[in-house]
């Protein structure tokens, strides 16, 4: 669940009381000799930290995105498209955090590659073949490419710098998408798949003649279920690479980078290609949700480029708790399972679901709740976001190892979380 | 004057601030294997030719030369490859890693260069990388807190974390910025303890102080640096006995 | 050559309002270190001042006059604003200028917004990280500009200069050149109170003894704590005023474009751009980089311009950003290491 990791992996026994504890003071008894004893080696040395928690974690985490048509039945979430976008949102946080999370660069422009990605699938759509497979590829490549260009302009600089660039660049896309590209973007009305675009794959196939064109994967229509399991699926490939990231030599260099970064470069290292790449997998990471986005629903919108939408996934990943695992995708599941249901709610709902208050309160009460639903919905966003920045700039996450702690005992300090 | 085996030469490098000489004719010789101090009083420029000799102050005219290549104007992750290694007068860590990971990061730059992606690669693969860091670790007696974040750490401790994270890199030069600064007396004796215990490694060392009871303690040879100028060079004994630096140092701030 | 020059002052009210948002993203980025993602929306708020202005002073009274009838026969409405009916012809009179009654109005309201902002929020914020600052701020956009929203809809709604500064006049004429040079009267007026609030700032700044202490803060904030100066006292007096101006060139800039509740978001963008390109820290540099990109956009919406690369007009600004960065990361006027990391 955390992103060091090797601060939990308990000591084990022989580490405790093995050489090194013996070790410990000598140094300053006999002032200057050196110990030649050499630490424990081979299966003696303990991992960095248990790898089978990690596969523990993945098992838990693939489980619970299994499962979700089951568990979410009593939340009323458990229907498709909702859970659709648990998934593709929980992708994007995921991404976001590699580069949020482990080097501490905060992009304001992340929603830039998702619409990109949604533009890139669609197209695949409209010239390829409604196969997902090349949309998927083409949305992350082409959200990856403008991640390089974006990113390599944008990393010259360091922290509200960069935060203000990548914001200017996503606006600049975002601009663009509504005019000059329209031949492109389809401008307000959006991209959309069309019954007679060209679709060379399928026309070689003779497969291209479809009454009502959607996505599909040899055969099988993305939409409802399916287009939950396809994007389940990317979700848990998306979390695996995540963890690989976290636990490799560079996730540890990103982690390096985010707390002393002149020190990074006196150790020898250069941290811009290392930044870059962070902010290239995070675009890719943009890129499938956006592509996985046009999977679902065959459209792409340049409102999806706006920058709520950035600020939108840089509150998922903070309410979950920035630099852990899993704390973007519970971001992303709780922001879209309340913007669910807080837009849905009308004054008439809000009405009957107020039935309890007595009559001469009720309109006090609706007054003042009215205006956070429906198309409110982006005030509490912003409310939350405060409230969350303000009192738990740590995250969910972190919020619950406090807790755990409270009830193990407190003092120790390398609390599992 | 020239030195035989220098590893480092500084040659009449000239440095000025809006209109203040910060440092004027500075020739410098270190020696391989040797501990070279250069010591001056509060202002003498000691901490500008430091940032010189490491390329993040150009110099206005001269050179900085290591292992017979020019530095000036170098980054400092390419002055680190080259070999060059540096502890700052405050600590410089990885305060959000473990101990452990601290020294690791340096020993993946010595081995694995100044970038290399190594994305879905478990770090437990790396025994070489492991060994070396909790070797050094064990010798600088920071062994039993190698899973602790860095951060939690006391300051000496930390110092000593930075000095581990500059060994585990087997630098040909190591530059200390007042090692000692703001220590207590024993801390300070500490710190030479442990300074004088990795000499025999046959390491170079730069070290800029202005206690002289550590430049005694741990100098082969002292460069007295005043208003910007070497105003003596010699022994510690030699730079004793000098008239001139009593005066203008011993005098001066004590 | 006439399009030329009407261009150039098109560009200036445009530019008057980068800089006057820029200036005050300056002045809180360079005294109080804190970078203010909810700056636009006090650009939007002040614009909403001189809405409210403009809809209390048109608040009107309907009577109905029983011995005309409409072609419905039913009784004709007479509607006279309340100002008209208490106050008279002046009543009228102000109705009219409801845009300079606006200008009272916004500068105590925004003055109250900063010093409320200030003291409620930005104050627990100094320490810590500037990620966590532009986030903080970045919520509080969202809800300023919800709240507009909720309040007034998501329409923009237009609100007029007075009537006799609502024409254009040629400047062409009042420059002495022969030439005629359509220019509408009110972008005029907006670019002379830029100045004059430019103005204004810079001799606070540069002539008063409070003005002067706030500036050595920018330079070196420690120093100035440890001379013993309240400095928290005037970190909030600058917010205050940096809010004033940025609401100050919302509320007149509401005849130029009609504002709606995501105005300040645009404006955001584009002033912060204004002040990297600028050089951060730098209070000329804002100013000047304001105008500066506030021109250059203008002549590149130039149908000649478009037509050789469409969609200039759209990114000439983030392109300008980029080579600045490029080339002089440290902005055209910026001192160095001023908000790194």
């Amino acid at each position: 669940m955390d992103t060091t990791p090797s601060k939990n992996a308990p000591l084990s026994e022989t580490e405790r009381v093995g050489p090194a504890a013996k070790e410990k003071s000598v140094f300053y008894r006999t002032s200057g000799r050196i110990a030649t004893q050499l630490p424990p080696r081979g299966p003696e040395m303990a991992p960095l930290w248990p790898p089978k928690a990690d596969i523990f974690m993945t098992i838990v985490f693939s489980a619970v995105v299994l499962t979700m048509p089951l568990w979410l039945q009593p939340f009323g979430a458990a229907y498709p498209d909702l859970m659709q976008r648990f998934a593709i949102f929980g992708i994007f946080a995921i991404g976001f955090n590699i580069l949020f999370g482990l080097t501490g660069y905060l992009s304001f422009g992340h929603a830039a590659f998702l619409g990109v990605g949604s533009y890139a699938a669609v197209w695949s759509f409209k010239l390829f073949s409604l196969n997902i497979i090349p949309a998927i590829i083409m949305a992350v490549v082409i959200a990856g490419a403008l991640a390089v260009a974006i990113g390599f302009v944008s990393l010259r600089r360091s922290g509200i710098y960069f935060s203000i660039l990548t914001l200017a660049f996503a606006q600049m896309c975002y601009n663009l998408a509504y005019s000059v590209l329209t031949p492109i973007t389809n401008g307000e009305t959006g991209l959309r798949v069309l019954s007679d675009d060209p679709r060379i794959i399928d026309a070689i196939f003779g497969t291209n003649e479809v009454p009502v064109p959607r996505a599909e994967l040899f055969g099988i229509s993305m939409q409802g279920m399916p287009g939950f399991w396809t994007s389940a699926v990317f979700l848990i490939a998306a979390f695996v690479v995540a963890l690989l990231i976290t636990r490799s030599p560079f996730g540890m260099m990103l982690r390096g980078i985010k707390s002393n970064q002149v020190r990074m470069s006196y150790v020898g290292f250069n941290t811009r290609p290392y930044t870059l790449m962070a902010f290239v997998i995070s675009g890719m990471y943009a890129g499938l949700a956006g592509g996985l986005l046009a999977v679902v629903d065959p459209l792409a919108g340049a409102e999806r480029m706006q920058w709520t939408a950035s600020g939108e996934v840089v509150l998922m990943t903070i309410l979950g708790g920035a630099g852990t695992l899993l704390g973007p995708f519970l971001g992303a599941v709780l922001i879209k399972y309340f913007e669910n249901i807080f837009s849905a709610l009308g004054d008439t709902t809000l009405r009957s679901m107020l039935e309890f208050i007595p009559e001469g309160l009720r309109d006090t009460a609706i007054a003042i709740i009215s205006p956070f639903v429906g198309d409110g919905w982006h005030l509490t966003l912003g409310v939350l976001f405060m409230l969350v920045v303000i009192f738990m700039p740590g995250g969910l996450i972190e919020g619950f190892r406090r807790i755990g702690r409270l009830f193990t005992g407190g003092g120790r300090k390398k609390e599992n979380g | 004057m020239a030195v035989e085996n220098a590893v480092l030469t500084v040659a009449d490098v000239q440095k000025s601030f809006g209109g203040l000489r910060a440092l004027s004719e500075i020739d410098l010789q270190i020696e391989r294997g040797k501990t070279h101090a250069i010591i001056g009083p509060n202002g003498a420029g000691k901490s500008t030719l430091l940032n010189v000799c490491v390329g993040r102050i150009p110099p206005d005219e001269g050179a900085v030369v290591f292992k017979g290549q020019v530095i000036t104007g170098k980054k400092p992750h390419e002055i680190n490859q080259m070999g060059i290694a540096r502890v700052f007068q405050t600590p410089e860590i990885f305060a959000d890693l473990t101990v452990l990971q601290n020294v690791m990061v340096p020993a993946y730059a010595k081995r694995d260069g100044a970038v290399k992606f190594t994305l879905f690669h478990g770090m437990d693969k790396d025994t070489d990388i492991r060994l070396e860091a909790e070797q050094i670790l064990m010798d600088l007696g920071l062994a039993d807190k190698r899973h602790d974040d860095a951060d939690s750490m006391s300051r000496g401790d930390k110092r000593r974390l930075e000095l581990a994270m500059c060994l585990v890199q087997h630098p040909d030069l190591l530059l200390l910025d007042e090692p000692t600064a703001g220590m207590s007396r024993l801390d300070t004796n500490r710190t030479i303890d442990l300074l004088k215990s990795i000499k025999e490694r046959g390491m170079t060392k730069v070290i800029i102080e202005h206690d002289m009871h550590v430049v005694f303690s741990l100098a082969d040879k002292v460069s007295v640096l005043a208003q910007g100028r070497i105003i003596a060079e010699g022994t510690p004994d030699e730079v004793r006995a000098n008239p001139k630096v009593q005066e203008a140092y011993l005098g001066g701030a004590h | 050559m006439d399009a030329l020059i009407a261009q150039f002052l098109n560009g200036l009210d445009k530019g008057a309002a980068y800089a006057l948002i820029a200036l005050g993203l300056t002045l809180t980025f360079g005294t109080l270190g804190v970078v203010n993602f909810a700056h636009g929306a006090l650009f939007m708020l002040g614009a909403f001042c001189a809405v409210l202005t403009a809809q209390v002073l048109s608040l009107e009274s309907v009577t109905l006059d029983p011995t005309k009838l409409t072609p419905w026969g039913t009784p004709t409405e007479i509607r006279t604003t309340y100002a008209e009916l208490y106050l008279g012809d002046f009543g009228a009179f102000i109705t009219d200028y409801s845009i300079f009654i606006a200008v009272l109005v916004t500068i105590p309201i925004m003055l109250a917004i900063g010093f409320a902002m200030e003291r409620g929020l930005i104050r627990y914020f100094y320490k810590r990280p500037h990620a966590e600052q532009i986030l903080v701020t970045f919520g509080l956009a969202i809800v300023l500009s919800e709240i507009i929203k909720a309040s007034f809809g998501a329409n923009p709604i237009p609100v007029s200069a007075p009537e006799a500064l609502r024409g254009s006049a040629d400047i062409g004429a009042f420059l002495g050149l022969d030439m005629f040079i359509n220019y509408p009267i009110w972008r005029l007026v907006y670019f002379l109170a830029a100045a004059i609030i430019i103005a204004a700032v810079f001799a606070f700044l540069n002539l008063t003894t409070y003005g002067m202490v706030v500036r050595a803060g920018m330079q070196d904030r420690d120093t100035v704590q440890l001379l013993g100066i309240n400095i928290n006292r005037r970190f909030t007096l600058v917010f205050g005023i940096a809010a004033a101006v940025a609401g100050l060139a919302g509320a007149l800039y509401t005849p130029i474009v009609p504002p709606h509740y995501n105005l300040g978001m645009e404006f955001l963008v584009l002033s912060f751009v204004v002040v990297v390109v600028g050089g951060m820290g730098s209070l000329s540099g804002a100013v000047a980089a304001g105008f500066l990109l506030g021109i250059v956009q203008s002549f590149a919406s130039l149908a000649e311009v478009k037509a050789i690369i469409p969609g200039i007009d759209q990114i000439i600004i983030y392109l300008i950003a980029v080579v600045v960065l490029l080339t002089r990361p440290r902005g055209l006027l910026g001192r160095k290491g001023v908000m790194e990391s």
